[in-house]
């Protein structure tokens, strides 16, 4: 069953009566890299965990094509800060799988085979706490992924690093978005978002000024805010 | 003639220097003839410890998780009344449960005053306030790392209980051993419930009580050191057992 189009309307996000997202008009098809960008304290963060399910909705409807339990189980969300679980590499990874009942074997082979893929065979046993920041985002991705999910949330997941990094954790997102997995990522980095959108979300004060292909973004926002953000002007 | 401080005879001092050492010399030959009724009441102290312990901390360590991820109208309510039964009278425990336990009272009619499983039912009550209470901590802070990215997964009510209860399992370590500490250490409420029976119910802590009533200072503090020195032995047992401080883990 298809999970797209994703339909927001009015939806609202409110926390000791301050509005901290909406309301949030939007429609998302099913292709594609949606970036969303904005300046600190924007709304970027709540408006994806918004999206995905995880933070509880004050107003307004969130719909997908399917029926929302089913569309739970077909996504994976990625933070800023990477969680890590007191476990090892590879267990961390199959946890997920864990969840969803399969059995200890077979999950531990597919999650070392996701472990490779993201460059941590090497370490499967190593506990995930010890790992430094560009490996525990690469873990956090290869565990996102290992159920394969048709929509990935990603939060800034490039924030705290180096360059090197960041171009792996890049490669990987591009190979996940071939294989058709719909990627939803929040960014500072506006390299990165050029590099990677198809789409723009610009997002100032909790509210969606621009919605855009990436292509007409970048060439000349149609909002005075998203030009001056763009410009890198201090933007409020 | 005083100590500087003038606050006791120097005579008494010696006397105190002189029941430690032979205190200790005791110990040591307790242990060194493997004294029958010091093994008989050793054994005891640990079964019944390590019984209460267990079911103490099958009822504790998943009320702790509960806890931890579930919100619901009495949570701080009920969290309140666990910290504030860490400091439940033992005494006061063994009275009720002697009440419970007598011919008279609801469950006279199981026979379990002064046996062994009365001291464990006593034990069990005071431990479980305890271990709860030390492993809600450590869970809560670990659920506040988790909440994000086990909503995220789906993961149902049981699943994160499940989470938490495994990788906090060193942190609840901790807990299990503070609640192991005050049981092998009890003395009011199984003197109560159990009776100290010679060859029944005696136990380490109540054989300690009974010589330091005879006057058998010696006797009480070899015992007192026995007591200690399993103590200090089962919790490096577990800590190995559970490798708390190998590099890398929890």
């Amino acid at each position: 069953m298809q999970m797209f189009p994703l339909v927001a309307k009015g939806a609202q996000v409110r926390r000791r009566g301050k509005v901290l997202v909406g309301p949030v008009d939007l429609t998302l098809g099913g292709q594609g890299t949606s970036i969303v960008i904005g300046p600190n304290g924007a709304g970027k963060t709540t408006l994806l965990k918004m999206l995905h399910g995880i933070v509880r909705m004050n107003g307004g409807s969130l719909d997908w094509a399917c029926p929302l339990e089913e569309a739970q189980k077909r996504q994976a969300f990625v933070f800023q800060t990477p969680v890590m679980m007191r476990r090892t590499v590879i267990d961390n990874i199959a946890y997920p799988l864990r969840l969803a009942g399969m059995g200890r074997k077979d999950a531990r082979e597919r999650a070392a085979d996701w472990a490779s893929r993201v460059g941590l065979g090497e370490i499967l046993q190593r506990q995930a706490t010890m790992l430094s920041g560009g490996e525990r985002q690469k873990l956090a991705l290869a565990r996102a992924l290992v159920r394969e999910p048709e929509v990935l949330f990603l939060d800034e997941p490039c924030a705290a690093l180096d360059g090197r990094a960041t171009r792996e954790i890049e490669e990987i997102l591009a190979h996940a978005s071939d294989s058709g997995t719909r990627l939803i990522m929040s960014t500072h980095n506006m390299g990165q978002a050029r590099r990677l959108a198809d789409e723009v979300i610009f997002v100032l004060g909790g509210r969606i000024h621009e919605f855009s292909p990436a292509e007409e973004f970048f060439a000349g926002p149609g909002t005075s805010q998203g030009r001056a953000f763009l410009n890198g002007d201090i933007v409020e | 003639m005083v100590d500087r401080a003038g606050m006791r005879p120097l005579g008494e001092q010696r006397s105190a220097m002189t029941d430690l050492w032979a205190g200790l010399s005791q110990a040591f030959w307790l242990l060194v003839t493997l004294d029958a009724d010091l093994v008989e009441i050793t054994l005891r102290s640990l079964r019944v410890t390590l019984t209460a312990l267990a079911i103490a901390c099958a009822i504790a360590l998943p009320l702790a998780a509960f806890l931890a991820v579930r919100r619901f109208r009495a949570r701080r309510a009920t969290i309140a009344v666990l910290n504030a039964l860490m400091g439940l009278p033992p005494v006061v425990v063994g009275l009720i449960v002697y009440v419970f336990l007598s011919r008279a009272g609801p469950f006279g009619v199981f026979g379990l005053l002064f046996t062994p499983t009365a001291m464990i039912i006593a034990q069990v009550i005071i431990v479980v306030p305890l271990v709860a209470s030390i492993a809600h901590q450590s869970l809560r802070e670990l659920w506040s790392d988790y909440h994000d990215l086990l909503i995220s997964m789906n993961a149902t009510q049981l699943q994160r209980i499940k989470a938490l209860l495994w990788d906090g399992r060193r942190a609840l370590l901790t807990a299990a051993l503070a609640g192991f500490g005050r049981a092998i250490g009890e003395v009011g409420a199984i003197m109560v419930v159990g009776g100290n029976i010679d060859h029944a119910t005696r136990v380490l802590t109540t054989a300690i009580a009974l010589e330091t009533g005879k006057g058998e200072f010696a006797m009480a503090l070899g015992l007192g050191f026995v007591l200690i020195a399993l103590a200090i032995a089962v919790n490096l047992c577990i800590h190995w057992l559970g490798r708390t401080e190998s590099e890398g883990r929890w």
